[in-house]
């Protein structure tokens, strides 16, 4: 199959240069957080520290090599699964990372899921009935999800559902031992205040995606084999109004990974946010150097899977160079 | 009883009169060819038929198919009817086709769509409708996708989605006007060959009288949504009664005569012109292919003389035109005006930048909207050095204006006030107005109505009695260079393949690509002028 083949091929180099975006991106990384002024071990020991505490403080955190040794010691760890150890509460960074991937990772997920679910469906509703009541109606609710910040929807969900119903906790979070759905249920409201904004903008996207697509000439061919308005929608608009959208979900990933320290903040969550935000007041850079690299990752990772998103729905993507 | 009956149809979108009137009727086995000039209704008719009009519109009289009337029937049962009883082809091949379904799931949606008959069923029928439309599965398999496909062959797809429940009327709405006149030949012959075949009615909407003179046997001219005149094609052009219609044929066959040209001085020199393109890589450690699109092409355009470009799409004029323009840098060979490079080192030599201008086809996308006219045509003097300010600015706008039939006063207005025929000479006006050495003319009569583009060939050769102007005319209108040129040049796949003087080339074509091309142009009867 010359498909296969092509999207094969396709596949190939995009990995290649996800390989080259991460080697550029972890340099850049390194040197602008080691550039930075501020020692960490004065800062840890305070302004009054004797020159030779700090001096063995910095050979213990592997401060006192040079520059390039301690990227390639950096990068060389991180590749086998070492991180290092954070220089305030001297642990492994991996572990703390790893704790805190376990609630932001599956937040991210659980809301993306969620504002794709509501998205979809308001979007190709409203491109359908463009100009008629019902797309004022999602297009109007789309504008106040935009306009409103999410955690005042966080609040209001926290008034609602948790202190008026009591269907859910005010904030914390369960831990994934007590079981999936207990884990999953502990992260509802924090997805859904998450999810709303983001569906808001994804709806728009959809729905002006699928216009433009509309007023195609296929879109009349289609009509003239005898489809009728909404088979022409689904079976040949929907696909073809995808790659915009596709674009602002992978974006939209990449912000709720981490972008979500206020809503964290809200439910009381120990998301990776609030890592890097405690990480860099206590210039804990070993930390905050490993979520960048981490969240650079992820964000790389994404577009990636992107872009093999675009070459499956269309074609055209997979011949071109 | 006729296949397709139109009686009195009148349409209205939003209140505004579109249709006064419209009768029409077609039998099985007949081509009703409906003409006439951009506005005149004749694809809103061909779309009330479908009942696909847009939203706003309201329809008053009859369509009737086989007796039965259409423009009262649900929608539901439209659906049925449309792609079974009545297939349509469209004028864009490119843009026609999903551009992420292979033909095959294309095709095959026409029959699946109406439960005409079961899978595998459907799926022998799409093979054979693409192999009766040119595109046999050996050589096309059902898995390619529009993108792989020429212009020609999309609309050979396009067909076969038409014509694969054989319908008893097709309509087709400008199907060759996007495509090559070789194309269009072949394209005009499948048409012919499958209302024969199936015993179709054709209804088909063109605005190439020549088109129409060979293919119809029924031909309806409108004009602002009514018809003026119609009746079969040989009486028809026989004995022209509306003077609309004979001014339709006059302007079609439009003939200029051109001043002589008076000083043999060379001005362009082209000498050994290549120009590559990089083609992606084959595999991830390939080396990348090269595309020659233009291969050792040498000329010499003298000064005062009107050159014709011809060749199909994808023959390598315009990347030839963008080499001259200085737009890109070629291999190797060596583009000289008036002795001097158009490319100085790697950079283009802007003392020869302000020597040409071009005029471009399309006369909407080619200006800014949000420029008054004054400012539009005097963009090029930001090639001068010292560019005429004050009055001396203000009496040159007045003056081209007023060469290219415009009024001084419409420095002042937007370019959307002015319809595609102004917008072209407004266009001519900015290539004029620093009195270029040489004007280059890529296509820009081809987007225009048959009588504007008259209009306009007579303002060229006005223009070149007053302004003795030196031109590379580009276009795969062969009519329209053949008397808008003195010289012309017949290009293919990169290389020049023929030049001479124009009236010898078109009489006593030399290479056989030369004769291929003339052969395929439709021609205008001679009984309809010799009447105007």
């Amino acid at each position: 199959m010359p498909n296969v083949a092509s999207m094969l091929r396709y596949a190939l180099k995009r990995l290649i240069s996800l390989l080259i975006s991460l080697a550029v991106a972890s340099v850049v990384i390194f040197a602008v957080i080691e550039v930075a002024p501020g020692d960490p071990a004065s800062f840890m020991l305070g302004v009054n520290a004797q020159e030779d505490t700090l001096a063995a403080l910095r050979a213990e955190l592997g401060l006192d090599v040079s520059k390039a040794q301690r990227y390639f010691n950096w990068v060389g760890g991180m590749l086998m699964g070492d991180f290092g150890t954070s220089y305030t509460y001297r642990t492994p960074v991996s572990q703390m990372i790893a704790d805190r991937l376990w609630v932001s990772l599956p937040l991210a997920l659980y809301a993306l899921t969620l504002s794709t679910l509501i998205a979809f469906p308001a979007g190709i509703y409203a491109a359908a009935r463009r100009g008629k009541p019902g797309d004022l109606t999602v297009m109007g609710a789309t504008q106040l999800g935009i306009a409103v910040p999410n955690f005042w929807f966080a609040m209001m969900l926290v008034l609602i559902f948790a202190i008026n119903l009591r269907w859910f906790n005010a904030g914390g979070f369960a831990g994934w031992d007590q079981g999936l759905w207990i884990g999953l249920h502990s992260l509802t409201l924090p997805s859904i205040a998450l999810a709303l904004p983001q569906a808001a903008i994804l709806a728009r996207v959809m729905r002006s995606s699928l216009l433009d697509i509309l007023g195609e000439d296929f879109m009349r061919t289609a009509r003239a084999k005898g489809l009728s308005r909404r088979q022409a929608l689904w079976r040949h608009g929907v696909r073809n109004a995808l790659i915009p959208v596709l674009t602002i979900i992978g974006l939209q990933f990449s912000f709720l990974l981490a972008g979500s320290i206020i809503i964290e903040q809200v439910f009381y969550l120990p998301g990776l946010g609030r890592l890097v935000f405690q990480a860099i007041s206590a210039r804990d850079l070993i930390v905050v150097e490993s979520v960048v690299m981490l969240l650079v990752f992820a964000v790389i990772t994404v577009n990636f899977l992107v872009d093999l998103a675009y070459a499956a729905v269309d074609p055209r993507l997979r011949s071109r160079t | 009883m006729s296949l397709l009956q139109i009686e009195n149809l009148s349409l209205s979108i939003h209140g505004a009169e579109i249709l006064k009137q419209v009768s029409l009727s077609i039998d099985p086995g007949q081509i009703v060819a409906v003409t006439g000039e951009s506005g005149s209704g004749k694809s809103m008719t061909a779309l009330a038929v479908m009942q696909l009009l847009p939203n706003g519109a309201q329809a008053q009289g009859a369509i009737r198919l086989e007796g039965q009337d259409l423009l009262n029937r649900p929608e539901g049962e439209m659906c049925a009817l449309r792609g079974a009883a009545v297939g349509m082809v469209f004028q864009e091949p490119m843009t026609a086709l999903n551009p992420v379904k292979t033909i095959g799931d294309q095709v095959m949606e026409t029959i699946l769509i109406h439960n005409a008959m079961p899978r595998p069923q459907a799926l022998a029928r799409t093979q054979e409708v693409l192999t009766r439309v040119g595109l046999p599965p050996d050589r096309f398999p059902l898995s390619r996708y529009p993108h792989e496909l020429s212009g020609g062959q999309r609309q050979r797809v396009v067909i076969a989605m038409a014509i694969a429940l054989r319908p008893k009327l097709l309509i087709a709405d400008e199907p060759t006007t996007a495509l090559d006149v070789t194309t269009q030949a072949q394209i005009l012959d499948l048409l012919k060959g499958l209302v024969r075949e199936y015993s179709m009615g054709l209804l088909m909407i063109t605005h190439d009288l020549a088109v129409v003179a060979d293919m119809a046997d029924q031909i309806v001219v409108m004009r602002r949504g009514e018809v003026v005149e119609s009746g079969a094609t040989t009486h028809l052009l026989r004995n022209m009664q509306h003077p609309y219609t004979r001014m339709l044929f006059e302007a079609s066959g439009h003939q200029v005569s051109l001043p002589r040209a008076a000083d043999p001085r060379p001005l362009l020199e082209v000498t050994e012109v290549t120009r590559d393109y990089r083609l992606p890589r084959k595999g991830l450690f390939g080396t990348p292919g090269h595309h020659r699109a233009v291969d050792g092409v040498s000329f010499a355009l003298n000064k005062g003389e009107r050159l014709g470009l011809v060749g199909e799409s994808g023959c390598g004029k315009s990347t030839l035109t963008r080499a001259i323009l200085g737009l890109e840098e070629v291999q190797s060979g060596d583009i000289r005006l008036d002795g001097q490079p158009v490319f100085a080192g790697h950079r283009p030599n802007l003392a020869v930048r302000r020597k040409m201008q071009v005029v471009f086809q399309d006369p909407y996308g080619s200006f800014n909207p949000r420029h008054r006219v004054a400012r539009l045509i005097t963009e090029p003097f930001h090639l001068l050095e010292t560019p005429p300010a004050g009055s001396e600015r203000q009496d040159r706008i007045a003056e081209m204006l007023t060469a290219v039939g415009l009024s001084p006063d419409d420095a002042g207005k937007y370019i959307h006030e002015f319809s595609g025929g102004q917008r072209q000479r407004i266009a001519i006006a900015r290539a004029l107005i620093i009195r270029p050495e040489l004007i280059l003319f890529d296509e820009a009569v081809s987007a225009l109505d048959v009588s504007v583009r008259a209009q306009i060939l007579d303002l060229l050769a006005e223009l070149c009695a007053t302004y003795d102007l030196t031109y590379l005319f580009i276009s795969h209108d062969l009519r329209v260079v053949r008397t808008i040129t003195d010289r012309v040049m017949v290009m293919q796949a990169g290389r020049i393949v023929e030049q001479g003087e124009t009236e010898q080339v078109f009489a006593n074509p030399q290479h056989p690509y030369t004769q291929t091309l003339i052969e395929a142009a439709p021609v205008l009867p001679d009984i309809g002028v010799n009447v105007a």
